[in-house]
């Protein structure tokens, strides 16, 4: 049976029951505690920072040369609280119903109403750190909208908010830097856990630069190495974002829980050509201001300008009334792909919608300011002049990056988008604790499965990484610890870490003794393919048998003909790569697995043979209320243990955005 | 947009590791779209280099879309390549036409030293942060968010100054390798908070000390780094750095 420690209570006392009777560590003691912190994101450097001031020792890792450049940076649109400034009907309650809805009914009720709770101090915090979030005139905190909700609980910081919150979180954690209190690995890859009687006890290592393996003592292990995204090879994650980390502590008795949960962002700049290397994302905020549309009649190649009000198709606003653009973002890329495989797709590729800014920019920007400026009747040039400087404003950076790739002016034709890999919703299993099923080992962030069921809202993984970090484990890890302090540092020659660091050592011997004929890269394109194509928006029985037995082809082929060029003794980005590619590979298929086990669809899991009449994804509680925690049991072997779902608070029904 | 193709010569500085000499190295590319970023270019180039059995260019990269701050390209004699406020991994190949030759260098500082190639070490903004670009808050000790009305022109320069990328191109632009442009951003950006206040003469002190002691140079006013910041930092912050300094200075010696 799985063990989720959800504690007993009322829905909305469990977390302050759960602090109020939690075991403490007392000062004196805290200090002879080692954590070691994998991954300098939002939910690492912020759990690192915390914990460090807390007074634990704390050594964190990251593979970037500077923590600051964990993928987090690249987050946009912005990041959800509870505060309810607008006095437009949020609340605590509301959040989390929002949240376990939009997850589909896939999501655990307790863990979700806890992040519902700390939402509201992540802002604070922020703030107090120098994070300079949107402002209005009078000096308080603006707020925008997202999908999947109709209050603004969204702050943002233009469309860098990633940027400024992992920014004040890598402060914090450079200050303890300073202060002695964490040791900051740059530059790190980790290759292992190290497990001693059935706890997390360390870490085997690779220096980047040297080529050296290392061994790390700590009494626990955080793992808070963001999502796997890149198993689609094309994805919006930062091209060295992985899932080797997560899948060696897999290996080593951590489940994987929900796998199959991916979620494919639905305003994306479309792909090019074959070098694409990845995809940029076009912030879901965009989507307050921008309407979705397509041409009425299949295969019209007007420009975009050219095709009049009557014969466009906004078909979010068409389908789904109440939402309208504002749809949940699995089904915003279902719409999208629905179009486009019925051939009303635009551009070259026939792979993309328009994303249109004009009639929000005259009609709601351009007409508000003309009225502050009192302008009578201004005519549409003067409103659109109005209406860009807005929007320059709330959005500058994302249409200039558009501008950038594409060549096109955003403010002036609309832009072209296309549903693209953004986020991974499943991760490993945790319990209530944040600790996986190794005691000792905990997920932090975008690489625990825990809060977003099969489907994350918008602006809601700054926060769930943010409130791991900073608000939760620096209180359960104390639970854990508390009985840990007669436990003396373990030497790192114990036989464990000798095993561990010569498994490392041999796998990356064999890596390299291959000399094969194709690139890291072509297997890690061959898998995206592969992915793509039967484990993405859509998935039937039939394709993901093939892709299964595909990737275990793939699989054999790149074990017995990559090329790694250099050695191991030395700086080898190449080497690096394989070894995350190879990892994406033994996961691509798990993924598979689960979604071949999921027969319903829910949220960002769409299989084919589960919809209603009109196309929308039917969700199927009797038989799938479960995560799918998977147990590691040997080469393409799995164990599946499901932890039922109870909805005490938020009863399941079909999510309806209509 | 008319999308067309390109054969290159790239002269690429190659350097095995800190304590060996680098050179240059010719590779004709053939067959270059001009919709592919910078950086696919040089992926076509390095797929080829492995499938020829050589070692393939090293350079540092991660997001790939302007933010993370990690790419680090000297381009031409420009860091980040021709185009302005854009990052190298931003630079896309339709900045090129057929037959041009285009030289690619690491970041050349001091305080950078070279890692391979065109990696280099920016450890030492890291360490000037540690110095006291941060505010001293632990978690938990915060108000509430709106308790302190900010003024909304401060808040957004604070955010102008903030959106730094960290990259270091400010330093391989200037001929003295001054890191100033760097520094005056992280100052300005929490000087200009109330949150920022309490420490902020220690903090232009101490950040400054540490900038001197990694080996970064003196600001003679060129005004080179802000000409090719990606993230378009006005050198007016370098104004604010030198006035916070001052008045520490002063109320320092009292
Ligand atoms: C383009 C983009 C825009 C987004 N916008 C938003 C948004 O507006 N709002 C929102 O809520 N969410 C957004 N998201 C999602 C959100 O950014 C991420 O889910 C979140 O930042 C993940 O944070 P993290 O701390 O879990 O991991 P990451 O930030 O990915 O950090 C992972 C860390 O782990 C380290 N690491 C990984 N593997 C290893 C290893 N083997 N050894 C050592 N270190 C390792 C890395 O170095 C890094 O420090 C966006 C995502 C993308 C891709
Ligand atoms: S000031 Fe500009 S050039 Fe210098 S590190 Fe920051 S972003 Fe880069
Ligand atoms: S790769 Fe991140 S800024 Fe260029």
């Amino acid at each position: 049976m799985i063990d989720s420690k959800i504690p007993a209570g009322p829905l909305e006392h469990k977390w302050t029951d759960y602090k109020g009777h939690c075991k403490l560590v007392n000062p004196a003691n805290k200090r002879k505690l080692e954590v070691i912190v994998v991954g300098t994101g939002l939910a690492g450097a912020s759990a690192a920072a915390s914990l460090g001031e807390l007074g634990y020792q704390v050594k964190a890792f990251c593979f970037q040369d500077s923590p600051r450049r964990a993928h987090s940076i690249a987050a946009q649109g912005g990041i959800n609280a509870a505060k309810n400034y607008q006095n437009d009907g949020d609340s605590v309650f509301r959040l989390f119903y929002d949240t376990i809805k939009g997850g589909d009914y896939r999501a655990r009720e307790a863990n979700v109403h806890r992040l519902a709770e700390v939402s509201v101090n992540i802002i604070d915090q922020c703030v107090a750190q120098g994070v300079p979030f949107a402002r209005e005139y009078g000096g308080l905190l603006n707020n925008r909208s997202f999908g999947g909700t109709q209050v603004k609980r969204t702050f943002y910081a233009a469309g860098q908010t990633g940027q400024q919150l992992l920014i004040g979180a890598y402060q914090a954690l450079e200050r303890q830097v300073a202060l002695g209190k964490v040791k900051m690995y740059t530059r790190h890859e980790m290759l292992d856990v190290v497990v001693i009687d059935g706890k997390a006890r360390g870490i085997i290592c690779r220096n980047l630069v040297t080529g050296q393996l290392e061994r790390h003592f700590a009494h626990a292990v955080l793992l808070c190495t963001g999502g796997y995204g890149n198993v689609f090879y094309l994805s919006t994650n930062a091209m060295g974002s992985n899932v080797t980390a997560a899948w060696k502590a897999h290996k080593k008795g951590a489940y994987f829980g929900n796998p199959c949960f991916t979620q494919i962002h639905p305003t994306c700049i479309p792909v090019s050509g074959d070098h694409q290397s990845k995809l940029t994302l076009m912030s879901e905020s965009l989507r307050n201001d921008g309407r979705i549309w397509v041409p009425a009649l299949k295969g019209d190649k007007r420009a975009p300008n050219d095709i009049p009000e009557e014969e466009r198709d906004y078909f979010l606003e068409r389908r789904y009334p109440a939402f309208g653009n504002l749809v949940p973002r699995d089904v915003a890329s279902r719409a999208a792909k629905e179009r486009c495989d019925a051939g009303y797709g635009v551009g070259t590729t026939g792979q993309a919608v328009y994303l249109d800014f004009k009639f929000n920019l005259i009609n709601k920007y351009g007409k508000a300011e003309a009225n502050k400026l009192g302008i009578a009747n201004p005519d549409t040039n003067t409103l659109i002049k109005l209406g860009n400087e807005v929007v320059k404003e709330e959005y500058g950076n994302l249409f200039d990056m558009y501008e950038k790739i594409t060549g096109e002016n955003p403010y002036e034709v609309p832009m072209r988008i296309y549903p693209a890999v953004h986020y991974t919703m499943g991760g490993l299993w945790v319990d209530y604790e944040l600790m996986t099923s190794v005691k000792g080992l905990y997920a932090l962030g975008e690489a625990n499965f825990s809060d977003h069921g099969a489907n994350r809202l918008g602006a809601s993984a700054l926060m769930q990484g943010l409130a791991d970090g900073y608000f939760v484990v620096p209180y359960t890890i104390g639970n854990y610890l508390a009985d840990e302090i007669a436990t003396k540092p373990i030497s790192t020659s114990h036989p464990a870490f000798e095993e561990a660091e010569q498994k490392a050592a041999a796998r990356i011997n064999q890596l390299l003794s291959i000399q094969g004929k194709q690139t890291v890269e072509s297997f890690h394109k061959r898998l995206g393919r592969i992915m793509w194509d039967k484990c993405g928006m859509a998935r039937d029985e039939k394709g993901l048998k093939e892709a299964i037995s595909a990737i275990r082809q793939l699989k054999a082929e790149f074990w017995s003909d990559v090329r790694i060029p250099g050695g191991s003794d030395q700086m080898n980005p190449e080497l690096d790569k394989a070894g995350r590619v190879a990892d994406f590979i033994e996961l691509g298929e798990l993924m598979c697995q689960d979604a071949l086990d999921r027969k319903e669809s829910c949220g960002g899991h769409f299989r084919e043979e589960s919809q209603t009449e009109e196309g929308e994804a039917k969700r199927d509680d009797v038989d799938y209320a479960y995560v799918a925690a998977w147990e590691y049991q040997g080469d393409s072997q799995w164990q599946l243990h499901k932890e039922a779902l109870q909805f005490e608070v938020a009863k399941p029904s079909q999510r309806s955005y209509k | 947009m008319q999308h067309y193709t390109m054969n290159l010569t790239l002269k690429v500085w190659r350097q095995k590791n800190a304590s060996t000499a680098g050179h240059f190295e010719t590779y004709p590319v053939a067959e270059i779209s001009s919709e592919m970023s910078f950086l696919e270019m040089i992926d076509v180039l390095n797929e080829k280099l492995i499938k020829e059995g050589k070692e393939p260019i090293a350079f540092d990269h991660d997001c790939r879309e302007g933010i993370c701050g990690m790419c680090s390209m000297y381009i031409n004699g420009r860091p980040h390549g021709p185009w302005q406020q854009n990052t190298t991994c931003q630079l896309h190949m339709r900045a090129y036409k057929d037959g041009d030759t285009i030289v690619v260098e690491p970041w050349r500082a001091n305080s950078f030293p070279v890692v391979k190639d065109l990696m280099v070490d920016r450890s030492a903004f890291d360490r000037i942060i540690q110095a006291g670009g941060y505010i001293s808050v632990n978690t938990g000790n915060a108000v509430d968010a709106n308790a302190i009305p900010v003024e909304k022109e401060k808040a957004d320069s604070a955010f102008a100054a903030a959106a730094c990328i960290g990259c270091g191109a400010c330093v391989a632009a200037c001929k003295n390798s001054s890191a100033m442009l760097f520094v005056s951003a992280k100052v300005s950006h929490l000087a200009l908070l109330p949150q920022g206040h309490p420490e902020k003469k220690k903090r232009a002190l101490s950040m400054v000390a540490q900038m001197d002691k990694e080996g970064f140079g003196a600001c003679t006013n060129t005004g080179a780094c802000e000409a090719v910041c990606p993230k378009g930092i006005s050198i007016e912050n370098i104004a604010r750095l030198n006035r916070e300094y001052m008045m520490a200075g002063l109320s320092e010696s009292e």
